[in-house]
């Protein structure tokens, strides 16, 4: 299977979705000329010209509602946001218009567009830039929201998600682009909704996605030696959730864990705390536990950045928190 | 209206008690904060009182019968009313307490089976008196029975209910595999009974497991002695299980007596085995001259016409060392190290089937005289297992003494949350060195063990210094 980077694989799925079906085009910021922020776009506008791959002004707002009218009279678009950060500027149109326009029509005007960019922190961006924003938009009912963690999921999922006709929020890794990782060869997509076992195990459930999903597996693998057998799963689709893998995952191991980047009160990990917590009630030998970002906006400094997210050691530690092994 | 009265829980870690007496016959009149009956917990025999008014309608255990917490003993109520009803209860509570703990029903059911709240130790601990005429008016227990079922001792599993912190799978395992949760020690936070620890019991074969005997072929006369197996599959978990590997499994051979855990060997076993394996034990071993000591106690003795026992003068010198040292009388918690203001000594007490330490209370306070004629009064209610539980808790500091059995010295296990205990040797003749001569002089050992986070090397042999200095100028012990 052919190795590729993180963006390469996203590029991939665009550039096949587009060859396969000429209403879609790629709209957003930096796309066309400058090959996109973080190079997802790289040579698109070569290959698909003006039409398909459009520059636009900094203006969320705007860009996003046009993506969304266009939607609604049968194009497919594909709307990259330069951060998730930014999409707050577009807010009103992803709430109020993208999740509803759907229901409100009676079924009349379907959505098929992607909002894609990247999320979560990155490196000293401060808090306006370094945000994970997946916990607001899974809030909101009528949107799907897409968390790849490596390369193969990155474009079986988007290629999904162009296909889908519903309006998606497809957050990307913003440190994850150059991240490598087998993807298998010639066409394939991965269906929005079903989550994936990273890492069989037998003693504890780790739940996490995008970068977490690494994270999780690093502490796996630091932790084996110690004869703690960690499952990883990963939800990979938010919304909608895979509820039946994840509780069947923890169901086999009695404990779980959750990681989240996002902040901790409201976020996804305590929607998926109250689902373990009912579906698996029997089943649970300890409290599902979650490690989370910390409850306050990023700081610009290094050293606190990191004690915002979780971490190899907070995890270790938590990990051994859920197994009473502490 | 008549109610079921319920076996009280005395102490946090009574699980089951003994009725070791009924002090009101059936007929009489109960006044709340009466005697009902004398029950045994795993600490100590101690006095149920009513809280309650009416009379002893029935008595549904006798005496020396040992029950549950929760269980069903007695019935009270108005004299003439019809109780048939509470009896069917009882026995029913009783009997599907005998049977597979899998409906925990039937007493919730019960009219009177309202929300208790929980057994809370009582507030006040009074002091004992030194002449020990103030247990009569000790205050009033509010026993508040625990909702449990009822089993018979000898019975095994009935669900625990309400009392036993266990995750849901544990529980669920537990009815599964047939275990008794009262019988499983957790090893969870505060205690809670965890998948392996059900495991661990239904896998060392436990009495509690229920197992009817899978037999599949004659058994020799020899193997009725063994434990029943109970047929449960092997945690295929590798998750580090400390207590399992503790757990000795070895079948007992048919000549061996197995002589079943009482309640406080059981949490004799459990408490010393925590401390040493949990606390960071050193050790410091001093010789004191005790010429001085054994006079001035000789004298003492005269003049009071009293009999000063060498353990008054170490308790006394070990509280006057820890006021000078408040260091040392401390005691660790995660978050901080709490130096106590009082200095409370805690003596071992052998007792017939355990040991218990009752607490002299400010005893740096105390004279050489109170402190004698209270270790005198509490060590024979502990003998007898009289002492109420808030009298055997607490204590700062601890000291052991074995010098009346000869033991020359020895290492004693820390009583947590102390930080230290002192163990006495034996006060011997041994040839000294005094000037150039050698002479007989008086000696005895003291080792100090300490928890290491709390007392380091130093301080320990501060303290050990200092209770020794005291002991060799014993006039310090006169005030």
């Amino acid at each position: 299977m052919p190795t590729v980077a993180y963006r390469e694989a996203l590029n991939q799925a665009m550039a096949e979705e587009m060859e396969r079906d000429d209403r879609i085009f790629l709209m957003g910021e930096e796309v066309g000329h400058y090959n996109g922020a973080y190079k997802v776009s790289k040579g698109l506008l070569d290959k698909f010209g003006e039409k398909r791959v459009i520059d636009t002004p900094i203006a969320e707002g705007g860009f996003v509602g046009v993506g969304i009218g266009a939607a609604m009279v049968g194009l497919r678009p594909i709307i990259e946001l330069m951060t998730w950060n930014f999409s707050l500027v577009a807010a009103d149109q992803l709430i109020n218009n993208a999740a509803k326009i759907r229901q409100m029509s009676g079924g009349q005007f379907t959505l098929p567009v992607v909002f894609r960019g990247p999320g979560g922190s990155a490196h000293q961006l401060a808090a306006q830039h370094s945000q994970s924003t997946e916990a607001l938009w899974a809030h909101i009912p009528g949107l799907k929201v897409v968390m790849p963690a490596n390369p193969k999921d990155a474009k079986g999922l988007l290629k999904s998600a162009i296909r889908d006709d519903n309006p998606i929020v497809f957050i990307e890794g913003e440190v994850m682009y150059g991240d490598q990782g087998e993807i298998p060869e010639g066409e394939y997509t991965i269906p929005l909704g079903v989550a994936e076992v990273k890492r069989q195990g037998k003693d504890l459930t780790i739940i996490g996605w995008s970068k977490m999903v690494k994270l999780a597996l690093q502490v796996a693998e630091q932790l084996a030696p110690e004869g703690i057998d960690i499952e990883v799963v990963d939800p990979r689709t938010i919304r909608p959730l895979d509820e039946a893998l994840l509780v069947q995952s923890v169901k086999k191991t009695g404990r779980c864990l959750i990681l989240e980047e996002g902040w901790p009160f409201n976020g996804v990990g305590a929607e998926i705390a109250y689902r373990i917590g009912k579906a698996c009630f029997d089943d649970l030998d300890a409290p599902v536990e979650r490690l989370t970002g910390a409850d306050m906006p990023m700081p610009y400094n290094h050293h606190l950045e990191a004690m915002c997210v979780p971490d190899a050691a907070r995890t270790i530690a938590a990990v051994k928190r859920v197994l009473y092994l502490e | 209206m008549a109610q079921i009265l319920d076996m009280p829980q005395l102490s946090d870690t009574m699980r089951e008690g003994v009725l070791r007496k009924w002090r009101k016959n059936e007929g009489d009149k109960i006044a709340p904060g009466e005697l009902l009956a004398e029950v045994e917990t795993d600490k100590a025999t101690m006095d149920f009182e009513a809280f309650d008014e009416g009379v002893l309608l029935k008595r549904l255990i006798g005496d020396g019968t040992t029950v549950p917490v929760g269980s069903p003993i007695a019935i009270i109520g108005k004299t003439g009313e019809d109780i048939t009803a509470l009896v069917e209860q009882a026995k029913a509570r009783s009997a599907s307490g005998g049977k597979k703990p899998a409906a925990p029903a039937p007493a919730a059911k019960a009219p009177e089976a309202k929300p208790t709240p929980a057994p809370a130790p009582a507030p006040a601990a009074a002091p004992a008196a030194p002449n020990g005429a103030a247990r009569a008016a000790a205050p009033a227990r509010p026993a508040a029975p625990a909702p449990a079922q009822v089993s018979r001792p000898a019975a095994a599993p009935a669900p625990a209910a309400g009392k036993v912190l266990a995750s849901p799978l544990a529980r669920k395992l537990a009815t599964d595999l047939g275990v008794d949760l009262r019988a499983v020690q957790g090893t969870g936070p505060g205690g809670r009974i965890v998948e392996r620890d059900v495991k661990a019991v239904a896998d060392g074969g436990s009495s509690a497991a229920s197992a009817p005997a899978n037999d599949t072929a004659p058994a020799e006369a020899a193997a009725q002695a063994e434990p029943a197996k109970p047929a449960a599959p092997l945690p295929d978990k590798i998750i580090p299980d400390r207590r399992a590997e503790a757990r000795p499994a070895a079948p007992v051979p048919s000549d061996d007596v197995e002589k079943p855990l009482s309640m406080m060997r059981r949490t004799i076993a459990r408490r010393l085995l925590e401390s040493k394996t949990s606390i960071p034990h050193f050790y410091l071993t001093m010789d004191v001259d005790m010429d001085a000591a054994m006079e001035f106690r000789s004298q003492v003795s005269q003049v009071h016409n009293a009999k000063l026992s060498i353990n008054d003068l170490v308790i006394k010198a070990s509280a006057l060392a820890l006021r000078r040292i408040p260091e040392a009388n401390a005691s660790f918690t995660d978050e901080a190290i709490v130096e106590h203001a009082r200095v409370d000594v805690g003596m071992a007490v052998a007792i017939e089937d355990g040991l218990v330490t009752p607490v002299i209370r400010d005893a740096d306070h105390k004279t050489l005289g109170q402190i004698s004629n209270e270790a005198h009064e509490m060590a024979k209610r502990a003998r007898d297992r009289k002492l109420r539980p808030e009298e055997m808790t607490g204590a700062t500091f601890s000291v052991s003494n074995l010098g009346m059995l000869g033991i020359r010295d020895f290492c004693a296990i820390i009583n947590p949350p102390e930080a230290a205990i002192l163990a006495v040797g034996a006060v011997r003749k041994e040839p000294v060195v005094k000037g150039d001569k050698i002479v007989i002089g008086q000696r005895m050992s003291l080792t100090l063990s300490c928890d290491h986070r709390v007392i380091d090397g130093a301080l320990g042999a501060k303290l050990l210094q200092a209770i020794t200095s005291i002991l060799e100028r014993p006039i310090a012990l006169a005030f």
